[in-house]
């Protein structure tokens, strides 16, 4: 089709704020879709994939409109995916800024809309959810627009939910968002902006294509990565499968591969032809590294090939997952994980235990750091603490720039939070009288732990959270072990600011104590940092473990209860002579993820 | 006809179910001794063919609340015994008693004391005062008993240190030949449990104390402390209970009672009108060589003589056997397993360390 008549578009929104049911409102106005089919097709949960074995999801609707076809570029929701988010709005010349009309922007809104801003797309503003008894639309509407620095009376006032006005969000796309400019006889060039991958078709490519024209079985390579295959089968979703012979300049579709390995062809990379390569790739290629680590163990050690296969079939699907082999003593075999973030950890760890029926015991999250033993020595990445030398010349960890915005009356315990968390205040700006945008500079190893609650409970649940990865910065930080009878216990361990050493120490070791069962003999736990001690206590030795009374009549129930406490000893984990349950590790870890001193 | 040696016969009548107690007991029921009394020989003629045994348990219940002709027609039809005993709530020994018992063949008597605190027996709702223990135990005396053992129980809601050591120097006071001291099993469910689960709390975080002053005490006043929770003087075990600790055969009869003969343990109905009608509805277990080794290895380290290992091995776990010989638990000396003073403590878990 001609350029002039395509409009690629993304929706950014908050989760809850009425993505999924402005998309399924486009569809179903735009008939490229009955109710019926809607619901069995769009509204597509993974389970659901699974259970049909349809592997595919739509990242990409086309639906034509008034003599126009319009792409509906979909985004990861989360803020872990920010580059992956930024990609596929590179792919769109315009978005649609949904904003609930009771909740107005939410921090993460704001991180994309100016993504998408400094993408240079057309933000088309909408204030949805009109019909709630709550909704306050020209507040809203006044919010959003001040943003924009747009005219408030340009913001759209719809219901997604009942339809009202979805058609002049459609008409708005047409008149608003600019049609795609790349040269249709340049030599070929298409943003690979997501990948998905299929047990039968291989990986799946999601294109939009700048210059140029792709056509099927040509050969393809991607510039970045170099990867190169035949387009077994071009075409785009509406929102079913649709092949077609070619996909020119401005179009949005997809590529049939035939890869194995989705990590080969990375979003973000550009794809060109063999034939006639373009001679500079499409800017803004990163290659994006897990930034917070974890083990992940089976709660079963008998689960650990189940667990290998659940994340090999994951990685399929996710190119940012990482993982290797992990041995701990306490917890057994498993794997140490990498993630783009918290809340892509979260989805592993949710995918895992409810598509793979897994239950993990998950270690307290830690983030990378750079490390380096001596001053001339080299400097080492490190995503395991049992791993982080224990005298170190100099360390770095990463930073991210966070956004919070906030009711005014809840900035001073942002402000707060964020001190203890070892925060540099940015700036502070007013959206409206009412509400604050924040940032800050905070590391990383601060908010994988219980950031998020804690700002949570203490904004009574108003705060909105964002942030990206800033960089590595220096840091007082040092590695605290905790040592069972004199075992370190490695799932235990953890790298730390210097300055909450001393009280993370104290708290492990008093919970350890608790936990602990008592043992034949006494068995002090202690943290340390290197070999100074910096907190000690002791589970003092039973001194009696016998049943006072066996006769005739109550053997079988006297062995029984031998047989399980038999049983029970060969479930604990074995650190040095003492025997610790599982369940103790695991209150550990708890308050590692949980609370803090 | 089985090769049993050592016979327990129970007597499930009380005048008052204790509220601690998860015995099979029957209150009100006074009407049915006798018909219990030939329920019971008839299970012991399907059972035994009235050949000597080497010991007889009667049990309960309270046995000697029994109406005393049913009692003692009972006592005539077992058959001879070299230890024939019968337990007793102080509170139920007259002289005729002692005599009738004595007469009878019964030749040891245990009584049920648990504490001379007038308070704690209120609290285990016990009908004998102390008085009453040492007027049984005179009488038993004086019918010709050389053989009488006292039950004592610590652990009792309200009970304090002191409250134990007084009862250990009572019953030490009176010179019984055997000492049996139990903890206080509060089984979850009971109406005592319920009622005082707080201080049973209070009073198992007190038991490692009480459980080495009685071991303390009662060997200092020259008692041997021959099992876990069994003290005895010149050489006067309980040869029945010891049939139990040393893994042999038993046969059990009565409401509710237990057997284990050669691969199999069965227990009877615990419903008192079903057995008197003659069904036993019996719940048997089957028990194979490995599982009966594990018993042995378990029973017989509540005792303080070596075990012989013959024929026991292969229940073991050698390693752990080790890491209790490490600790200072455990000797074994090839032929036989001794636990150390500390091991016999720590029984339980050292058991759970070397059995297989």
């Amino acid at each position: 089709m001609d350029q002039s008549r395509i409009r690629n578009f993304s929706i950014i929104a908050h989760i809850d704020h009425g993505k999924s049911t402005l998309a399924d409102r486009i569809l179903e106005l735009t008939d490229a879709v009955s109710e019926r089919e809607m619901r069995e097709q769009v509204l597509d949960t993974m389970e659901l994939e699974r259970e049909r074995g349809i592997t595919i999801k739509a990242q990409a609707v086309r639906v034509p409109w008034k003599g126009h076809e319009l792409n509906l570029i979909d985004t990861p929701g989360h803020v872990d995916f920010t580059y992956e988010v930024s990609r596929a709005l590179q792919a769109c010349e315009g978005a649609l800024l949904v904003v609930d009309a009771a909740q107005g922007i939410e921090a993460q809104t704001l991180a994309n809309a100016y993504l998408a801003i400094e993408n240079g797309l057309e933000i088309v503003p909408v204030v949805n959810k009109i019909d709630l008894p709550a909704a306050d639309p020209d507040g809203t509407a006044i919010e959003v627009a001040d943003l924009l620095g747009d005219d408030p009376a340009r913001v759209l006032r719809i219901s997604a939910k009942t339809g009202e006005s979805v058609a002049d969000v459609l008409d708005a796309i047409v008149e608003r968002v600019p049609a795609p400019s790349g040269d249709s006889d340049a030599p070929a060039r298409a943003l690979v902006f997501d990948s998905s991958y299929d047990q039968y078709r291989g990986v799946l490519a999601f294109v939009r294509v700048v210059d140029g024209s792709f056509s099927t079985r040509e050969a393809l390579r991607t510039m970045a990565t170099d990867t190169r295959f035949d387009a077994e089968e071009l075409g785009f979703f509406s929102p079913t499968m649709t092949p077609v012979e070619q996909l020119s300049a401005g179009e949005v579709g997809y590529v049939v591969t035939g890869l194995k390995d989705v990590s080969r062809l990375r979003v973000g990379d550009t794809l060109t032809s063999v034939r006639r390569p373009a001679a500079k790739p499409l800017p803004g290629y990163k290659d994006v590294k897990p930034m917070v680590f974890a083990g992940l163990f089976p709660t079963d050690s008998d689960d650990y090939p189940e667990l290998r296969d659940a994340l090999e079939r994951l990685k399929l699907n996710d190119a940012a997952l990482f993982y290797e082999p992990e041995t701990s003593q306490a917890l057994g075999f498993g794997f140490r994980c990498g993630f783009l973030g918290l809340l892509h950890m979260e989805i592993v760890r949710e995918r895992l235990e409810r598509e793979f029926d897994l239950d993990l015991l998950v270690t307290a999250p830690n983030v990378a750091y750079r490390v380096q033993e001596r001053s001339d020595g080299e400097w080492l990445e490190v995503h395991n603490p049992a791993e982080f030398p224990r005298e170190v010349e100099e360390v770095e960890e990463p930073y991210v720039a966070a956004s919070i915005i906030v009711p005014k009356e809840h900035v001073g315990a942002v402000m707060e939070l964020n001190n203890e968390r070892r925060g540099t205040f940015g700036k502070l700006e007013y959206l409206s009288p009412e509400r604050v945008h924040l940032t800050y500079e905070l590391p990383l190893a601060e908010i994988v732990l219980d950031y998020y609650d804690q700002l949570k409970s203490r904004t009574r649940g108003y705060a909105s959270f964002d942030y990206d990865v800033a960089g590595f910065r220096p840091g007082e930080l040092v590695r605290v072990d905790v040592l069972v009878a004199g075992e370190p216990v490695d799932a235990l361990s953890l790298i730390i600011h210097r300055g909450f050493a001393y009280d993370r120490g104290r708290l492990l070791v008093d919970k350890l104590r608790e936990e602990i069962p008592r043992q034949m003999f006494d068995v002090p736990i202690q943290a340390a940092i290197g070999s100074r001690v910096i907190a000690r206590e002791t589970v003092k030795a039973k001194r009696k473990d016998v049943l006072a009374k066996c006769y005739g009549g109550d053997i079988t129930r006297k062995r029984k209860l031998l047989e399980k406490q038999k049983a029970g000893k060969k479930r604990m984990k074995q650190v040095g002579a003492v025997e610790v349950p599982q369940e103790a590790f695991l209150a550990v870890l708890n308050i590692g993820q949980g609370q803090r001193s | 006809m089985n090769g049993a040696r050592h016979l327990y016969v129970h007597l499930p009548f009380c005048a008052h179910r204790c509220g601690y107690c998860d015995f099979v007991t029957a209150t009100g029921r006074d009407h049915l001794h006798g018909a219990y009394v030939d329920a019971l020989l008839r299970e012991l003629h399907e059972e035994h063919d009235g050949s000597a045994v080497e010991t007889i348990f009667l049990g309960g219940g309270t046995p000697t609340y029994t109406a005393l002709p049913e009692l003692l027609r009972l006592l005539h039809a077992l058959p001879p015994a070299r230890e024939f005993t019968v337990e007793a709530n102080p509170e139920t020994v007259t002289p005729k008693l002692a005599f009738e018992l004595r007469a009878s063949g019964v030749n040891r008597v245990s009584l049920g004391a648990q504490t001379f605190q007038p308070r704690l027996l209120r609290m285990l709702e016990r009908r004998a005062t102390p008085g009453d223990v040492e007027r049984a135990i005179s009488r038993l005396r004086d019918a010709g008993f050389d053989n009488l053992s006292l039950d004592l129980i610590y652990g009792i809601p309200g009970q304090t240190p002191a409250d134990l050591a007084v009862d250990l120097g009572q019953a030490v006071a009176l010179g019984p030949d055997h000492i049996s001291a139990y903890e206080l099993e509060a089984k979850p469910g009971t109406r005592f449990t319920i009622a005082h689960g707080a201080e049973l709390d209070r009073q198992a975080e007190q038991m490692e104390d009480y459980f080495e002053r009685v071991v303390v005490t009662l060997t200092a006043a020259g008692y041997r402390w021959y099992e876990t929770a069994n003290f005895c003087r010149d050489g006067k075990r309980a040869a029945h209970n010891l049939g139990y600790w040393l893994g042999r055969d038993y046969l059990g009869i009565g409401v509710g009672a237990v057997s284990t003969l050669a691969d199999e343990r069965r227990r009877n109905t615990p419903k008192l009108m079903r057995y008197l009608e003659g069904q036993y509805d019996r719940e048997v277990e089957l028990l194979d060589d490995e599982t009966r080794a594990r018993e042995r290895l378990m029973l017989g380290l509540r005792l303080d003589e070596p075990l012989p290992l013959e024929g026991l091995r292969p229940a073991l776990d050698l390693a752990g056997v080790m890491r209790a010989e490490r600790l200072g638990l455990a000797v074994d000396a090839g032929e036989t397993l001794a636990l150390t003073r500390r091991g016999r403590f720590l029984g339980g878990a050292v058991t759970a360390e070397i059995v297989a």
